[in-house]
């Protein structure tokens, strides 16, 4: 087995409804679902952000996406306009979850490397605007 | 309308207030287009409008739209595209009235009918409403609404579909309305050009899903997107969303041919996941959808076939959106240069609140954070590198006492003399000092919304 940042494996969206974040997993492949199913439980979640959540981790199933939705209460602050948090939306919970760590057998680690980052060496494109 | 075999097009061109300004017109020009939606409302712009109404009675709503709509009305009129949005925020009245001289000095005179919804506002009503025994508890907290009831700046229920049908079926063109759901903009002329039964749960529910999918704009077409994102083209000329919808409920979601962006079965399903509770239970007023019985599908470039969706039974009630003034709120910067700058600037944060705790000054909150380091992902990031070369200082206070942020605001500037070395970045002036206009979340029985609700249709 092998460590790797869950950022190679799946790519997420998140938001906000009061004072709650969520943060949607969906698996770069289908047939890495089921180890997220596995290894991304409500408890390591909690475990992941320590302070920054305050109050339970939820998780929700979704087979049909290859995602799970996961509900982080008490992490953003008291939410909304009370909010003093630059994140007050929660928009980047997403990629503050894809860098937990996550198990996987030697040969996933090896599919995966690189997977959700800019490919070595690549910059925007500048031309006349530079 | 009978039902049909063709497909309706319903796309969107706002995805919150404030959104790309030239994205309505791409969508109305670059191609073929039924109906336009706009939503300009989120949970806190209500009370930002209401706010504006008190000042000044003819404001109160998304004034942008109505410049945008002389702008494009003559190619809606023209190319029989019909507009719903939810721009009217707390007076739909004078948004109609507004649109209505847009749309004579857009030269549509005669061409065109303007629908408007009203009756969602329940500011006027609250008071009745509470002596009727509607305790509007807040949802996350179980607090009824009594215990802040002074403090209310706005009030208004969530509306569905039925309203946006009943002003197309009498014929307007566009219709505008206060607080209606996100979604309705797309469900409802969806609902009305296929004659759904209102019971039809399971397409009613497809409908929804296509709304949440366009509610935000180029969310689902490129904008925001995680996937491989650097290979994302023409994101300065991004297409917005269009779902293509047969009367079976099951709809594409597209873009314009030659528009910038993206849309895969990625894209989308990241855009599903925005926002998103239980999935097996999202309310709306008109139906509760199952967004695990989503199934996505390619089926050409840039379209994704959506299918499959189930829905069951609305409930009983509307979500009604209060809120409600609670404090004050400021938020400043500076930036530390190398070296030592987070040290520099958590010293400075330190040497600000001794100063304010001298000068007796209360807060219910004081928050640190170095952006450029830990101000979106925490403690995850751990101590940052001895050789950092800068960070910036972002300090925040709120308080009920009005004076001791507008205090906190002046202290700010003054750290560049008087606080650690090194520090620049303070030329946009001292902090704006904001009134707090928390959300409140409610339910309310929908008998006591739905009579109310007005329908009327105006000739431009």
């Amino acid at each position: 087995m092998s460590r790797i940042q869950l950022v190679h494996l799946a790519h997420a969206r998140s938001g906000d409804k009061g004072d709650t974040a969520n943060v949607g997993i969906i698996a770069y492949e289908p047939e890495h679902y089921d180890l997220l199913v596995e290894q991304l439980t409500p408890d390591r979640i909690k475990e992941h952000f320590g302070p920054m959540v305050t109050g339970e981790v939820e998780r929700f199933e979704l087979p049909n996406l290859y995602a799970l939705n996961f509900l982080l209460h008490g992490a953003l602050d008291g939410g909304g306009t009370m909010s003093l948090m630059n994140d007050a939306q929660g928009k980047v919970f997403s990629t503050a979850m894809l860098r937990m760590e996550v198990e996987v057998p030697e040969e996933v680690a090896e599919a995966v490397r690189g997977r959700g980052r800019v490919p070595e060496g690549w910059e925007p494109e500048q031309g006349e605007y530079v | 309308m009978s039902s049909t075999d063709r497909t309706v097009r319903v796309g969107s061109g706002q995805g919150f207030w404030g959104d790309d300004p030239d994205a309505p017109v791409r969508q109305v020009e670059r191609g073929p287009l039924d109906y336009l939606m706009m939503d300009y409302l989120a949970e806190v712009t209500m009370s930002i409008m209401q706010k504006q109404r008190g000042r000044d009675p003819a404001a109160g709503y998304a004034r942008d739209f109505v410049p945008l709509m002389e702008r494009i009305f003559p190619t809606c009129v023209e190319r029989s595209v019909r507009v719903v949005t939810n721009a009217g925020g707390v007076n739909p009245e004078g948004c109609a009235e507004a649109l209505v001289e847009a749309g004579r000095k857009a030269g549509v005179s005669g061409q065109a009918k303007v629908g408007l919804v009203t009756g969602d506002g329940l500011m006027e009503r609250l008071d009745e409403l509470l002596e009727q025994g509607h305790e509007l508890r807040n949802m996350e907290t179980g607090e009824p609404l009594s215990t802040i009831r002074d403090s209310v700046q706005s009030a208004n229920a969530y509306i569905g579909a039925g309203p946006i049908v009943k002003a197309l079926e009498k014929g307007a063109d566009v219709v505008v309305t206060g607080r209606s759901t996100d979604t309705a903009l797309t469900y409802g002329p969806l609902m009305h050009e296929f004659g759904w039964a209102t019971d039809d749960w399971n397409r009613i529910a497809s409908g929804v899903i296509a709304g949440h999918i366009n509610e935000c704009g180029a969310q689902c077409t490129g904008g925001n997107c995680m996937i491989d994102w650097w290979e994302i083209p023409h994101m300065s000329d991004l297409g917005f969303p269009i779902v293509e919808v047969s009367p079976d409920g099951s709809f594409v979601v597209t873009k314009h041919d030659g528009t910038g962006g993206r849309v895969t079965r990625a894209s989308v399903a990241e855009q599903i996941l925005y926002e998103m509770g239980d999935p097996t239970d999202y309310i709306t007023p008109d139906v509760i959808a199952d967004f695990t019985t989503i199934q996505l599908d390619e089926v050409g470039p840039d379209r994704v076939r959506v299918h499959g969706i189930q829905g069951s039974a609305a409930t009983d009630f509307l979500k009604v959106s209060i809120a409600y003034s609670a404090g004050w709120k400021a938020t400043g910067t500076l930036t530390y240069g190398w070296p030592d700058a987070p040290q520099k600037a958590r010293a400075a944060a330190r040497i600000l609140r001794e100063r304010l705790d001298r000068l007796g000054f209360e807060f219910d909150e004081v928050r640190t954070e170095l952006v450029g380091w830990d101000s979106t992902h925490g403690a995850l990031v751990g101590p940052p590198p001895a050789d950092i070369p800068e960070v910036q200082l972002r300090i925040g206070v709120r308080s009920e006492d009005r004076a001791a942020v507008e205090r906190f605001s002046r202290e700010i500037a003054p750290l560049v003399l008087t606080g650690p070395p090194s520090v620049t970045g303070f030329a946009g002036g001292r902090p704006r000092v904001q009134e707090i206009m928390a959300y409140w979340p409610a339910l309310i029985r929908k008998e006591a919304v739905q009579p109310h609700l007005v329908v009327e249709v105006k000739d431009v």
